[in-house]
């Protein structure tokens, strides 16, 4: 169990891991994720559940921070030290009409499950993807067979709509009806796109600061509607209407300092 | 007679203590366990195991430490109870077995728990006999010591008990809650290792109600018993909840005790405030202002009864006290101020009112007494409620408005061969409550079985 069956360097940024997990695969659904942990004096950090068959499931990660640096170092063979889930309330599925998925840049990967059980359900799926040039997209022959439409953002204009995916989505609107939106990436991005959709429901996956992933630290608290949530349990996904964006963006830095000195001693 | 004073405990002195997270009782030396068993009267009947949820035999297990038959005196305790070693620490005996110790009623009882840890430390191991197997199988959801103590009792009697445990290390509350400085991991790993001789098979990273759901485990073995514990944190709910700096006493405990944020080798970093408010008056609240403290915070307690009414261990007090920990009673905060990171909090003067329901004066604000107090962390240890994961994907279990499970007088839910017990039941209680739940348990589930 746990052992890494696949390693794929998917861009410049974005490393894949298919893992052996065949009891996790069996439960997982869209929108969950998983808690992992690499070493006896490692974090734990969550990772969304990207894909999954009968025997493993699908990671996709950055390298961004001391633990993320670490897993990239990891090889076929090697085994995941803790592997923990599937985790939170898989997401919300129905026939909505026309659903769009959202993705920004590593959030692209977990938008796959999504799409594809909107697409069973029998929507109408389109996706948006956003990156900072055309390099870092992935997954497109993979997207193609469960969405209608994909529209892609780059920052530099290198392909697709020169700008981010708050332009494709207004670019969409104008087009069309759409009855509900799906939207992952960085916290910045997620707001921005609940900002941008008016009085389409937004569901946002939250990625806040989590230890246990299981409701118990409450650091991964959200303000929904004024109300503390746990991302952990009550979510990750919730409608980004009603999410307190200025809260969540401030508390994803709350150890800023300790990560900057973390990749201090990295380098 | 020496009966009247009881042998004092050995204790790190509060000034070294304060700086490390090593253990503060040293524990009894030989001698020290002996002077003090020897004051044990030996009743005709013992009051004090009147006193034990667990029913440890305490008249018995003394008498052998008298005798300096210290290997035969920890035989003794672990016929009735297999986690001595932690029980020994962080029992409230002066709620239980020691309350009831008749010496108490003109001097000071015997320190029976001093007595157990001192049984518990000096074991001299040895191999376990065989345990013949019936071919039964039992799940147990959590391995905290309600869970634990289920397992060991029902190994003990031959059932094949496997335990899912939701995190990457056994233990549940005694790993991630209680400190090293009350309770070393390696006493609470010795005491779990035992548990796996018995043959006990502990799954880790196996969360039930996601992984495998409790009708899965219905299927798959003859009975099943819950000890998911109280886990969740309650918060003040009060403005500036969310600001950095801003912990539940559990993610704070978390973070330092399953995660080891306190030793720099680890990755996991916890916030090191310099002036450090810890809300609520538990032995929760407790180990968190004694954990800030040894990070290097100054550190104050503010709780909005008493010390009177304070839910804490007097032992816990007291050790908090002297290692440099400042308390406010009767002030609760109702504000909590800064733009990012927390600042300050505003809190309010109380005093104390009519009785309420736990039979404890409620405290009452009084009006105009707002002031502020400046401070960069803040940790909330104000309680917790179970944890509602297996609930939530098991409908068909019947379970309270704050998400206790019900049982019967004999821990039996409403599914047929499922049993709970621990905080997920109580609420929030202790550690020999939830094992003595959890070995009621295991009596239950044998006699259904059979």
């Amino acid at each position: 169990m746990n052992k890494i069956i696949e390693k794929k360097q998917l861009n410049a940024t974005n490393i894949l891991f298919r893992v052996e997990a065949p009891e996790i695969a069996k439960k997982a659904r869209a929108g969950q994720f998983i808690i992992l942990r690499i070493r006896e004096k490692g974090e734990r950090i969550p990772l969304t559940i990207a894909d999954w068959d009968k025997d493993s499931i699908t990671l996709v990660f950055q390298p961004v921070g001391k633990t993320t640096n670490e897993l990239a170092e990891l090889k076929v063979n090697d085994k995941i030290l803790d592997l923990m889930g599937p985790l939170g309330t898989p997401s919300h599925i129905e026939k909505f009409g026309t659903v769009v998925m959202i993705g920004g840049g590593l959030g692209i990967a977990p938008c796959y499950p999504i799409a594809k059980a909107m697409k069973q359900a029998g929507n109408k799926v389109i996706c948006i993807f956003g990156a900072r040039n055309k390099e870092l997209f992935f997954w497109q022959d993979k997207f193609k067979k469960v969405s209608d439409e994909i529209i892609l953002c780059t920052d530099d204009g290198s392909l697709g709509i020169k700008g981010f995916t708050t332009d494709g989505l207004k670019q969409l609107m104008q087009k069309g009806k759409i009855d509900r939106i799906v939207a992952i990436g960085p916290t910045i991005m997620m707001k921005f796109i609940t900002l941008t959709a008016g009085d389409i429901p937004v569901v946002v996956s939250l990625n806040p600061i989590m230890v246990d992933g299981m409701g118990m630290c409450g650091g991964c608290r959200v303000l929904i509607d004024g109300e503390v949530k746990f991302a952990c349990v009550d979510g990750p996904e919730f409608i980004g209407q009603k999410v307190d964006w200025d809260s969540l963006l401030n508390r994803v830095k709350t150890y800023e300092e300790e990560e900057h000195k973390c990749k201090i001693n990295l380098q | 007679m020496e009966t009247k004073t009881r042998v004092s405990m050995p204790e790190q002195a509060a000034s070294k203590r304060n700086k490390n997270f090593k253990e503060v009782n040293l524990g009894l030396t030989e001698k020290l366990a002996i002077k003090e068993a020897n004051r044990c009267l030996q009743c005709k009947v013992p009051q004090c195991e009147k006193g034990c949820p667990v029913n440890v035999p305490i008249k018995e297990f003394i008498a052998l430490i008298k005798e300096k038959k210290i290997n035969k005196a920890i035989e003794k305790i672990k016929e009735k109870n297999l986690l001595p070693g932690i029980c020994g620490r962080v029992c409230p005996q002066e709620n239980q077995c020691e309350k009831k110790c008749v010496l108490g009623i003109k001097s000071e009882p015997v320190a029976i728990g001093h007595l157990e840890r001192f049984a518990a430390d000096n074991e001299k191991e040895k191999p376990i006999s065989t345990i013949k197997k019936n071919n039964k199988k039992i799940a147990i959801v959590g391995s905290g010591p309600a869970g634990l103590t289920c397992a060991a009792e029902l190994a003990k009697k031959g059932y094949s008990v496997t335990v899912f445990e939701a995190l990457h290390k056994a233990g549940g509350v005694l790993t991630y809650g209680i400190p090293e400085f009350r309770l070393p991991k390696k006493i609470v790993q010795k005491e779990i290792d035992f548990i796996k001789k018995l043959g006990v098979e502990i799954r880790l990273n196996s969360l039930i109600g996601s992984l495998y759901t409790l009708e899965e485990l219905r299927k798959g073995f003859d009975a099943v018993f819950i000890g998911t514990g109280a886990g969740v944190p309650s918060f003040l709910n009060i403005p500036g909840e969310d600001l950095i700096g801003v912990y539940s006493a559990n993610e704070f405990l978390t973070r330092v005790n399953l995660m080891k944020a306190y030793n720099a080798e680890y990755d996991t970093p916890v916030k090191k405030g310099k002036k450090v408010i810890v809300i609520g008056g538990g032995n929760v609240a407790m180990d968190a202002a004694r954990s800030a403290l040894r990070l290097g915070g100054n550190v104050t307690v503010m709780y909005r009864r008493t010390e009177k009414e304070m839910p804490a261990r007097i032992e816990e007090v007291k050790h908090a006290k002297e290692e440099g920990i400042e308390f406010m009673f009767l002030s609760s905060p109702i504000e909590i101020l800064g733009e990012k990171k927390i600042e300050k909090i505003k809190y309010i003067k109380m005093k104390l009112g009519e009785e309420d329901s736990s039979g404890r004066k409620r405290p009452v604000p009084i009006k105009n007494s707002e002031s502020e107090l400046d401070c960069d962390e803040l940790i909330v240890a104000i309680g917790t409620i179970p944890n509602p994961v297996l609930q939530r994907k098991t409908k068909e279990l019947n379970f309270g408005e704050k998400g206790q499970i019900i049982v019967n007088d004999s821990g039996k839910t409403n599914l047929d061969g499922v049993y709970a017990g621990g905080d997920i039941v109580s609420g929030s209680a202790t550690v020999i409550n939830a094992m003595g739940d959890g070995k009621k348990a295991a009596e239950e589930i044998d006699n259904y079985i059979k």
